[in-house]
């Protein structure tokens, strides 16, 4: 640890100001704070301390995240052994998940920091750590079979496009992991919806039914929901993207986010809520066979455990009043299962659920700050 | 009346004015800088709209179809196809229509009167609003009461449009965009990006 930090010393006063290698200060920046508790004090003026900043924060929500990580690292194995009829043990199926989902998490880390501090020394602001949750949260969202090269560069677009020209981290207005899920869902629809890209190495093997590569949402659509009991969908044992399957995963996350105050109970829990209330009148007019699945199945289905726990969560892209995030919520989960529903060419609909709602989020806090204003002007006059 | 609602929410979210035809875009992208005066200006443009679509609906199905004035001068007019004047005509209600509304905001809401300044009187040359004439005449919709629906429905997705985007202006104010996009470059990618969001709605059938 000493050596360490004599080493960082004696760089130091090279990429400080007036320094030979000045230009590269937010690089050592960003290196130094990861490794080191920074030890700037403020110098004037009475400050609330609390030792939760930024780092700790995306920290957070990335340790939230390794359930949902384990879990589907293991199923991707899972799923590859069970539709080839192979007997594998815990160890061989979590094997063969590593090798598959550990690339993609590399190339997604790899790629976005690499363009985050590209940014960071041109425009001469700080690296923010607002990645470490984005590049874990891109590779989650992906379906496995997915090309490296696909997801670099969908995180390169989520990064740029998404991320950079508003100003980097905290000013982005759509989530970027989102962005890039979506960027892939329109630009590379064969490799990110169907039947074939959800179980590793489905499409090279032979003799294997194709419906066994459906996810289940797919498979409500053409109404064989009954091939997906509730429990399996709610311990995660189905095919789907890398880390949504499992809800006990997700769940086990959410619990840690809320403890720690990190993600809003208010939001999940309105998500949740919207969804149900919409999916169970849908089971009161049950049109379609999608409009049959049962309301609490419908929320363990697909991304929506994982899009209300980790993505309309938010905190930058979401709503930010107290009363907005309970609209802001509800609206993801009746958009969610509206598009689900109606919709035949989306049947995953949270991901697009919760890009629109972004969209919205500024109007809602805007009307939500505007009536309080309206309110308390009223209560000043009289 | 189930239909008329199928009209009316397609033309909001589905065919919405902006992220599916990017029609009206120089009045979105000029005028959408605070949301109180985008939503005077969406609510000028849903009247605008309300108005003029059911006017020319009347209009190209009694006088400029063809056989259109047979109901006026009699048979022998039923070969008569006055349909190359529907742009001219469409304008003409369309320039008028905005004229009135000019002189009512004047009248009621000077504040919002002058803070649409050009803009105001540009909706007659809004793309938006003619793109609602010249849609309901490429889908002859049965009658007036769908034209009607379909003329509010698609002023109401332009409504909602740009002040989602102003809200968002509004927001990424304090964010630092680089230099060279700030201003109309970064409401492009703005743009852009919300229509991926609207891209939700793509290919549902009502």
């Amino acid at each position: 640890m000493k050596a360490l930090r004599k080493l960082l010393d004696t760089i130091k006063p090279h990429v400080s100001k007036g320094g030979k290698f000045e230009k590269f200060h937010s690089t050592f920046d960003a290196f130094e704070t990861l490794l080191f508790v920074p030890d700037k004090t403020n110098k004037s003026g009475v400050h609330v301390r609390d030792s939760i900043d930024m780092k700790r924060t995306m920290i957070m929500v990335v340790m939230a995240l390794v359930p949902a990580l384990l879990f589907g690292i293991w199923n991707t194995g899972y799923q590859h052994f069970l539709v080839q009829g192979v007997e594998a043990d815990f160890w061989q199926s979590f094997g063969h998940g590593l090798i598959k989902v550990l690339p993609i998490i590399i190339v997604s880390y790899v790629t976005g920091l690499a363009i985050e501090f590209a940014f960071a020394q041109i425009r001469g602001h700080e690296v923010s750590e607002g990645f470490l949750v984005s590049g874990m949260l891109i590779p989650l969202v992906l379906p496995v079979d997915i090309p490296l090269w696909m997801v670099a560069v969908a995180t390169a677009f989520a990064v740029i496009i998404g991320k950079e020209v508003f100003g980097g981290s905290g000013m982005n207005i759509w989530n970027p992991a989102l962005l890039a899920r979506a960027f892939l869902f329109f630009a590379y629809p064969a490799h990110m919806s169907g039947d074939l890209v959800w179980i590793s190495g489905f499409s090279a093997m032979e003799g294997v039914d194709a419906t066994t590569g459906a996810t289940a949402l797919a498979a409500a659509a053409q109404g064989n929901i009954g091939d997906f009991s509730i429990w399996s969908s709610f311990i995660g044992t189905i095919p789907g993207s890398i880390g949504e399957t499992s809800v006990i995963a997700i769940l086990l996350g959410a619990a840690l986010l809320i403890y720690t105050g990190i993600g809003s109970w208010k939001i999940m829990f309105s998500v949740f809520a919207g969804g149900y209330i919409m999916g169970f009148i849908f089971n009161l007019v049950g049109a379609n066979d999608l409009m049959q699945v049962d309301a609490l199945h419908h929320l363990f289905l697909g991304g929506f455990a994982f899009g209300a726990v980790f993505m309309a969560t938010d905190p930058v892209s979401g709503s930010r009043t107290e009363t907005g995030k309970w609209i802001y919520g509800f609206l993801i989960g009746i958009f969610a299962i509206l598009i689900r529903v109606f919709n035949p060419a989306y049947p995953e609909g949270m991901m697009l659920a919760i890009l629109l709602l972004n969209t919205f989020a500024p109007l809602i806090d805007h009307y939500v700050v505007q009536s309080n204003i309206k309110r308390r002007l009223k209560r000043a006059v009289v | 009346m189930e239909h008329l609602i199928n009209i009316f929410v397609k033309a909001i979210f589905i065919e919405n004015m902006v992220f599916a035809y990017f029609l009206g875009m120089c009045s979105y992208l000029a005028v959408s800088k605070t949301v109180k005066t985008s939503f005077g200006l969406g609510m000028a443009v849903v009247f605008v709209l309300g108005i003029t679509v059911p006017a020319n609906y009347l209009l190209e199905n009694f006088v400029l179809q063809e056989g259109a004035l047979t109901w006026l001068f009699g048979a022998e007019f039923a070969e008569v196809d006055l349909s190359f004047l529907s742009f001219i005509m469409f304008i003409a209600v369309i320039a008028s229509m905005v004229q009135l509304v000019e002189m009512i905001v004047e009248k009621f809401s000077p504040t919002l009167y002058s803070s649409l300044g050009i803009f105001l009187p540009l909706i007659a040359v809004n793309c938006a609003i003619l793109g609602g004439s010249l849609f309901m005449q490429e889908r002859a919709y049965a009658n007036i009461g769908e034209a009607t629906v379909f003329g509010l429905g698609s002023g109401v997705g332009w409504l909602l449009a740009i002040v989602g985007i102003a809200a968002i202006r509004e927001k990424i104010r304090y964010s630092n965009v680089p230099a060279p996009l700030r201003g109309l470059g970064i409401t492009f990618i703005v743009t852009g990006l919300m229509g991926i969001a609207f891209m939700s709605f793509m290919g549902i059938q009502l």
